[in-house]
């Protein structure tokens, strides 16, 4: 197997702007963002602290904060902000003619 | 035996005396004042701001009506004194109220000049010098036309700020070359009208006015060179006279003002005036600060002391227009024994120069940073010799004696008897050692106490200042408490601002008032999106992004990502065929625990959100709509069982319980509100501990409201008592509508009532009925667009997305 395989999960125009939706995965649920700048991220949907489905959550420039405790993510790196400590997965997503594809590896070696 | 002491007029001149004189004189004499103008006590420098739009009418009373009968003076609102009878001692009314006096003082102020061309008594045609003046204006601004200000001094570019920034179109005419030429000098002048310009107002200078042209109302104006400029609004700043008619009437010297020596006596020994009115060592007034002076003299003379005296002294100017920096002091004209010394920054839009003569300044422009302002000021009163610091003078105080300091360094380097607050008078020592004496912490402590910041504000920040470096850290400067990290402004500054500049969209907010980040966090934007709401209802389309969660599904989210659904049930009745809904969804759904909520609700807890617009679906078939158990918004009303089934029951509290949550279910507000109506006062519904509540009394309806029971526990306040269901629905809709325009997002009722004050509100929505019925409509009206069932919408298809995973990938059988 060389390089990703890259998984079409649907089309930018499925998520509203600074707004969120999930995909469900054999590892658990993804959520992917949708910034007011147009950028699209793919974290794991899971908050480290008390497991808070981030997709539910407020989108603010590149960050989400979690509905349940406000802990406040970046969807470019995955790391807590602020004083939290903390980060989630973040899933490789790539965007073409508007469709979305996410890159999950354990998914890609369970197919073969 | 008390004297009678009569004021002919209630400005802020007198207002002031009244204020040192009863401190000096308590008891000593019996008041009372006639009013011209049908209210109290205002701060007449602030009228731009209420303009504008940044604050309102309430926030520039001085003294408000408690304050009169707390001190026993009678005040005729409205009553224009039309004679003054020397002999008998008397003064006369228009109403024909007689009263005599053993001392008058005469503030009648100022009149406005009208140019005398033709036309300029048309309809349209205003001047700019009260609280009616401004109502007018206001009511013209509606139309968003075109507006003319003639004149180009401080009131007409104020009055030109705050009609364009209530949308109009506005034109400044200005007969001089350069605007403000009496406190500018040509440099700062043409600065000022650049500045003017790029908010989009348009000047014109060199620009006599012929004529105002207009068929019963006015249409245009017409310049000498026979250009007509059209408009629908003319105002005229051009300036005040003196209003010395009624001491002329009555034989008491006059000039271009009253004459009076320089302890405020007129040619009548019994007879003072003081304020714009009074003409004293040949000069006329018109700045706060020396008729604040004069006050403090009328009032040591009625209080016997004979050897205070007037002193004039050099007031500075301050343009009060957002955004536009300006300072000017003393005397600017150039001369041959005279110097100057000049700073410009074109790139930063600085100028600034210094006059001075024999190495002592005797007078300052400053336009674009105007911080080293008060202390130029107190070079110039203490008439310090400057050679020393020559070079580097015109640089400010941060750059005397080395290194550039910080602000705060800078203020801490100020003397003690360095004024502070020129509207006032107060200097730095006065602010720091009552803050100490008094153990003051709040900006508004410091103001009651030393009247520092309490008239025009634009030395607010300095007085802040002072409070840290006397507080230390202890100081916490809750007045300008940012909203959130992405804004310096505040919640009431945001939602003034957003009233004020008309903005209607998160993104103009963020916009015109300068966020920090592009898009706002999970704190600012939920609350610009419920102000939004609340003050544009028609207009305003919710941006359901910026809603948390629970607004955005209209469900509760629990800790496990399931959520709870709470339908409504008007009052707490419900029914068997209700209850059999709820058992088949509970079924159907396998929802694994319901449960009788405090608010006397049935809770289904944890449904999957994939399951919401079903649920919902089953639900709405027998009439359910969304309880909004989520939402900061209305959510239940308790009641108990009143009079249909109690032997204790007054009234209908059941009734009245379903009937104001049917009026006001889905309406939003700051915070959560919860109501109850209890039939009699063994108050079984709680009543008092409600955000609002009910008490039914054999005479009536008691209003209750601001209590909780929380995080904090606390009863409820008495609103007052009403007659009739009819009168208990409106005045609780009226104190709704008030705490949603006026409440801090997240701001519970008790909060902001303990902040507002339970008199004022009082005052606003039980004693006030054109105030009460103003809120009732305000509600009602944006009803129209809240009451809409949000789980039937989401049944027929609402933001569907919000249900469902976008995808499922990498199960065995969609990978097949």
């Amino acid at each position: 197997m060389s390089g990703m395989d890259w998984i079409a999960i649907g089309t930018l125009a499925d998520i509203p702007l600074r707004g969120a939706r999930c995909v469900n995965t054999p590892q658990g649920r993804i959520g992917v963002f949708r910034t007011a700048e147009e950028q699209v991220f793919a974290i794991e949907d899971h908050c480290p602290h008390k497991g808070g489905p981030l997709s539910q959550g407020i989108v603010h420039g590149a960050s989400v904060t979690c509905p349940l405790h406000n802990w406040v993510f970046s969807l470019e790196t995955g790391k807590a902000q602020g004083a939290d400590e903390g980060s989630v997965r973040t899933i490789p997503l790539k965007v073409e003619d508007g469709r979305l594809f996410i890159a999950l590896d354990v998914l890609a070696s369970k197919a073969a | 035996m008390t004297e009678r002491l009569v004021i002919i007029g209630n400005g802020m001149a007198p207002g002031r005396m009244l204020e040192y004189l009863l401190e000096a004189a308590p008891g000593r004499y019996q008041v009372t004042i006639f009013n011209a103008e049908p209210r109290v006590n205002y701060d007449r420098i602030m009228l731009s701001p209420v303009l504008s739009g940044e604050k309102g009418y309430e926030e520039i009373i001085i003294h408000g009506d408690g304050w009169y009968i707390k001190h026993g003076i009678t005040l005729y609102k409205g009553h224009r004194i039309v004679a003054i009878d020397r002999a008998a001692k008397t003064v006369t009314s228009d109403h024909g109220v007689t009263e005599p006096y053993d001392k008058l003082v005469i503030a009648t102020g100022s009149v406005p000049f009208i140019i005398p061309v033709p036309g300029n008594d048309m309809a349209g045609v205003l001047s700019y010098r009260d609280l009616d003046d401004v109502n007018a204006m206001l009511l013209a601004a509606q139309s968003r036309a075109k507006a003319i200000v003639i004149g180009g001094g401080l009131l007409g570019l104020e009055a030109a700020a705050g009609l364009q920034s209530r949308g109009m179109d506005v034109t400044v005419l200005h007969v001089m070359p350069t605007l403000m030429e009496r406190q500018l000098d040509p440099a700062a002048g043409y600065l000022l009208q650049k500045a003017v310009e790029a908010r989009g107002i348009k000047v014109m200078t060199k620009a006599n006015t012929k004529a105002i042209v207009g068929h019963g109302k006015v249409e245009g104006v017409e310049l000498d060179d026979g250009t007509i400029i059209p408009a629908t609004l003319v105002v005229m700043a051009v300036g005040i006279r003196p209003n010395a008619a009624i001491a002329k009437d009555a034989g008491i010297d006059t000039n271009r003002g009253i004459v009076v020596d320089h302890g405020m006596r007129t040619s009548d020994p019994d007879i003072l005036a003081l304020g714009e009115c009074a003409e004293v060592g040949g000069q006329v007034y018109g700045l706060v600060a020396p008729l604040y002076e004069m006050a403090r003299v009328a009032a040591a003379h009625l209080a016997g002391d004979e050897t205070a005296g007037f002193v004039h002294s050099d007031t500075p100017t301050k343009l009060k227009v957002t955004g536009i920096d300006l300072y000017s002091l003393g005397d600017f004209a150039d001369g041959d024994d005279r110097e100057e010394i000049v700073l410009r920054d074109a790139a930063a839009g600085i100028y600034k120069r210094l006059v001075l003569r024999d190495n002592r300044v005797i007078g300052t422009v400053l336009y674009g940073e105007t911080g080293d302002g008060a202390w130029f000021n107190d070079l110039k009163k203490k008439q310090t010799d400057i050679s020393e610091m020559r070079d580097t003078l015109i640089f400010g105080q941060a750059y005397q004696g080395g290194s550039p300091l910080d602000p705060m360094a800078a203020v801490a380097a100020l003397a003690d008897d360095a004024e502070i607050c020129g509207c006032n008078g107060v200097c730095k020592g006065k602010i720091t050692d009552t803050i100490a004496e008094r153990g003051l912490t709040s900006l508004d402590d410091v103001r009651a106490h030393t009247k520092a910041s309490a008239s025009c504000g634009s030395c607010t920040g300095l007085v802040e200042q002072l409070m840290t470096l006397t507080l230390g850290d202890s100081y916490n400067p809750a007045a300008v408490q940012p909203m959130c990290k992405c804004t310096d402004l505040g919640h009431d500054d945001v939602r003034r601002l957003i009233k004020a500049k008309g903005l209607k969209t998160i993104p103009e907010v963020m916009q015109e008032l300068q966020w920090k980040t592009s898009c706002g966090c999970a704190k600012c934007r939920p609350a610009l999106n419920y102000y939004l709401v609340c003050d544009w209802p028609d207009e305003y389309a919710d941006d359901y992004q910026s809603r948390f969660i629970n607004e955005r599904v209209h469900a509760n989210i629990q800790k496990d990502g399931t959520y709870s659904v709470v339908p409504r049930m008007w009052g707490g009745v419900t029914n068997a065929n209700e209850l059999r809904a709820i058992a088949d969804v509970v079924d159907k759904f396998e929802i694994p625990l319901v449960k009788v909520t405090g608010g006397q609700r049935i809770d289904m807890l944890g449904i999957r959100k994939e399951d919401l617009p079903a649920v919902w679906s089953d639900l709405g078939k027998a009439g359910f709509v969304s309880g909004h158990a989520y939402a900061k918004g209305l959510r239940t009303v308790k009641t108990c069982v009143g009079s249909d089934w109690c032997r204790f029951g007054t009234q209908d509290s059941t009734g009245l319980g379903i009937r104001i949550e049917k009026f006001m279910w889905g309406s939003w507000t700051p915070a959560k509100l919860k109501m109850a109506v209890s039939g009699c006062p063994r108050n079984c519904a709680e009543a008092t501990c409600k955000d609002v509540g009910v008490i039914c009394v054999d005479s009536g309806f008691e209003i209750h409201f601001a209590g909780a029971a929380g995080l904090d526990i606390k009863g409820t306040e008495v609103l007052g008592l009403v007659k009739s269901e009819d009168e208990a629905l409106e005045v609780i809709v009226a104190l709704t509508q008030m705490y949603r325009e006026q409440g801090r997002y997240l701001e519970r009722i008790y909060k902001w009532a303990k902040r507002v004050g339970v008199a004022e509100i009082k005052r606003q929505v039980l004693d006030d009925a054109e105030k009460r019925k103003a809120y009732y409509e305000r509600f009602v009206f944006s009803q129209k667009f809240a009451q809409v069932d949000p789980w039937s919408e989401r049944v027929s298809g609402k933001d569907k997305h919000e249900f469902r995973p976008m995808a499922s990938v990498g199960f065995a059988e969609a990978a097949e």
